[in-house]
């Protein structure tokens, strides 16, 4: 092997040891309770089974994956709808000013992601801060119930990934030629068009990175929804935590997390496909 | 006077300014009729921001932009029956083609049928037939060019205007396009705006030509006028090949300078600069002409040879060009001698 060919194997060495050590490792240990049965105490008992993944179809579970999916896609939806207005201000202010305003939209990051869910509680609580305002404009009626709902549950998500999904959708609004966009309007296109056919197709990688990453993320979240859905409202990644650390039954657990991770891959995948369909698939085939 | 040379365009004193900057200084200029018109100027003259005005993407400070009489100034780019060939070409990434050139006749919520019908036309005039279901990302830079030009001529604009269109072609492809782009213009019968910094790309293709230098208007004219009578030493020196000499005018209106006298018209007294082609300078053996020289450099074009002459005339040597064949053996560190043709000089008066 020539060295050229043996230094970037090199180089990715010590991340994919890495990987392999603290993520496949484990994933695959954990993967494997997935195949025996429950320890009295917790822990595992080896003796093969398949009835831990019969029971993540039961429609129980079943509905809770469902219903994590319906919360991480609103959350998508939400997260997108805020973040591509913004990322588009801030892809057309000054060359200058563009990275202070960056800045300014990763600042949360900066801070503990449980002490910036703890604040949400002290937003949204029945004598929060946001109830307290309303008073003090002079709203007399009983103080409303925001915390412990799903939309509390959706706005802790939304808050938490929106950075994310800003940076996404302005690393691929920041690297369109805006002469395209000046070719639509010359063309005949208003601005609304112009957003409509150029813009937006061209920066559906950007959304579609910024989606998946904030739905995968949110679908297996469990710190948010037991923090601001105060237990109410299980999702997933609920459900896995509580298996391992309060049912004791680890092999469900691991069956429950093998579903939510297979979820994730697949959905990875597809983002990837549709990113380099849209970048460029097309290359190949000409070459052909 | 007939209908061709009618202005369709009228600039009339448009100035726009960028904060402290003037872009583009009250600039008045006609455009004609089925004109094929070049924007002449060194980069940051305002050239482009003048063409982008024009399109509407910059609107001006002062003045108005008149076409067919008719002032366009407030209208946005979308609603002027003017379109840009951009420089990048800016096609559209995402679409083939021909979904490139349909787009700006959808956008015309014309039938189906005729955008069809006219893209195909369109695509067969600028010989992308073949590519119809390409890419940009498949194409040539001379296939995007032509997709580019395309799409703006599929629009049938009254005006045509191109930024730069041959930039990014090397520079063979450019000389072919050159030829083509005037040869599309003349068939598609659409006046054209180009503009441009190289100055033989516009003797080559204009019908007539402005000269910008700092947003202000230098000269208009055709390319044989712009060349042969330059306004100023600017022009002069901008367009073509010149040779300047400084002096001054004497009182009986006789250019002088050290060991060299030239009668010229229209000279006033004073400090004075006299501007020579070199094509318009004789050469012989010492003695023959007035003017004494040693040539410095000897440079081969294929088709003519570019001697460089030190005279005590001037401090940078006089470019002198003579065909190659039968120039004579002439070599470096050879004495000469030179005459000016005095019907060919200018004198810019400083």
């Amino acid at each position: 092997m020539s060295f050229n060919a043996t230094r970037p194997t090199l180089l990715a060495a010590p991340g994919v040891a890495w990987l392999v050590a603290f993520m496949v490792v484990p994933c695959l240990l954990v993967l494997s309770y997935a195949f025996f049965q429950r320890g009295v105490w917790g822990g595992v008992e080896y003796t093969f089974t398949l009835e831990n993944f019969a029971r993540v179809a039961d429609p129980l579970y079943a509905k809770i994956f469902l219903n994590s999916a319906r919360i991480a896609l609103t959350a998508t939806v939400v997260a997108i709808l805020i973040a591509y207005p913004a990322a588009y201000a801030i892809s057309r202010a000054p060359r200058m000013t563009q990275p202070i305003l960056l800045f300014f939209a990763v600042l949360p990051f900066w801070s503990n992601y449980l002490i910036r869910t703890y604040a949400w509680i002290v937003l949204l609580n029945r004598e929060g801060l946001i109830n307290n305002l309303l008073r003090a404009l002079g709203y007399t009626g009983e103080p409303l119930s925001m915390l412990y709902t799903e939309s509390a549950v959706i706005t802790g998500l939304v808050y938490n990934y929106l950075p994310f999904v800003i940076l996404a959708i302005y690393s691929t609004l920041s690297r369109l030629n805006p002469e395209l966009m000046e070719a639509s309007r010359d063309l005949g296109a208003g601005p609304v068009r112009t957003f409509l056919r150029v813009t937006l197709p061209l920066t559906l990688p950007g959304v579609a990175a910024g989606g998946v990453f904030v739905f995968v993320l949110s679908i297996g979240n469990f710190v948010t929804p037991a923090l601001l859905g105060g237990g109410r409202f299980q999702m997933v990644g609920n459900l896995v935590y509580d298996q391992f650390l309060t049912a004791n039954d680890w092999p469900f657990g691991a069956a429950l997390g093998a579903a939510l991770i297979l979820t994730m891959i697949v959905l990875l995948l597809l983002q990837a496909r549709a990113t380099a369909h849209a970048s460029g698939e097309r290359k190949g085939e000409a070459e052909r | 006077m007939n209908s061709s040379s009618n202005p369709i365009l009228r600039i009339e004193g448009v100035g726009k300014s960028f904060g402290p900057v003037t872009a583009v200084d009250n600039v008045t200029l006609d455009i004609r009729e089925n004109e094929f018109f070049a924007l002449l100027g060194p980069s940051g003259c305002g050239k482009t921001t003048l063409l982008r005005m024009l399109a509407g993407f910059e609107s001006p400070n002062t003045g108005r932009i008149l076409l067919e009489g008719k002032d366009i100034s407030p209208l946005p780019p979308e609603k002027r029956p003017l379109n840009l060939m951009f420089q990048s070409y800016a096609l559209f990434p995402h679409m083939t083609v021909r979904q490139n050139l349909s787009y700006g006749l959808e956008m015309e919520r014309l039938a189906k049928a005729e955008i069809r019908r006219r893209v195909d036309e369109t695509m067969a005039m600028t010989d992308l037939t073949p590519f119809a279901d390409r890419k940009p990302e498949q194409l040539s830079g001379g296939q995007k060019q032509r997709v580019a030009l395309a799409r703006a001529l599929v629009k049938r604009p009254k005006v045509l205007l191109l930024d730069e269109p041959l930039g990014a072609l090397d520079k063979k492809l450019r000389e072919r396009m050159q030829l083509e782009l005037k040869r599309m213009q003349n068939e598609a019968g659409i006046t054209f705006i180009i503009v441009t910094h190289d100055q033989e790309e516009a003797l080559v293709m204009a019908d007539r030509m402005a000269i910008l230098k700092d947003g202000r208007l230098l000269q208009v004219g055709a390319p044989e006028e712009v060349y042969e009578r330059p306004a100023d030493r600017f022009v002069a020196n901008f367009i073509g090949v010149m040779n300047f000499i400084d002096g001054k005018v004497g009182a009986d209106g006789l250019f002088a300078a050290e060991g060299l006298q030239v009668k010229a018209a229209g000279a006033k007294a004073g400090a004075a600069t006299l501007a020579i082609r070199p094509e318009n300078i004789a050469i012989g053996p010492p003695g023959d002409h007035p003017v004494a020289g040693t040539i410095t450099d000897i440079a081969y074009h294929g088709l003519d040879r570019v001697l460089h002459v030190k005279t005590a005339a001037s401090e940078t040597p006089l470019q002198v060009r003579i065909p190659a064949s039968g120039a004579g053996n002439w070599k470096i560190g050879d004495a000469l001698s030179l005459k000016i043709d005095p019907a060919k000089c200018r004198l810019f008066n400083a």
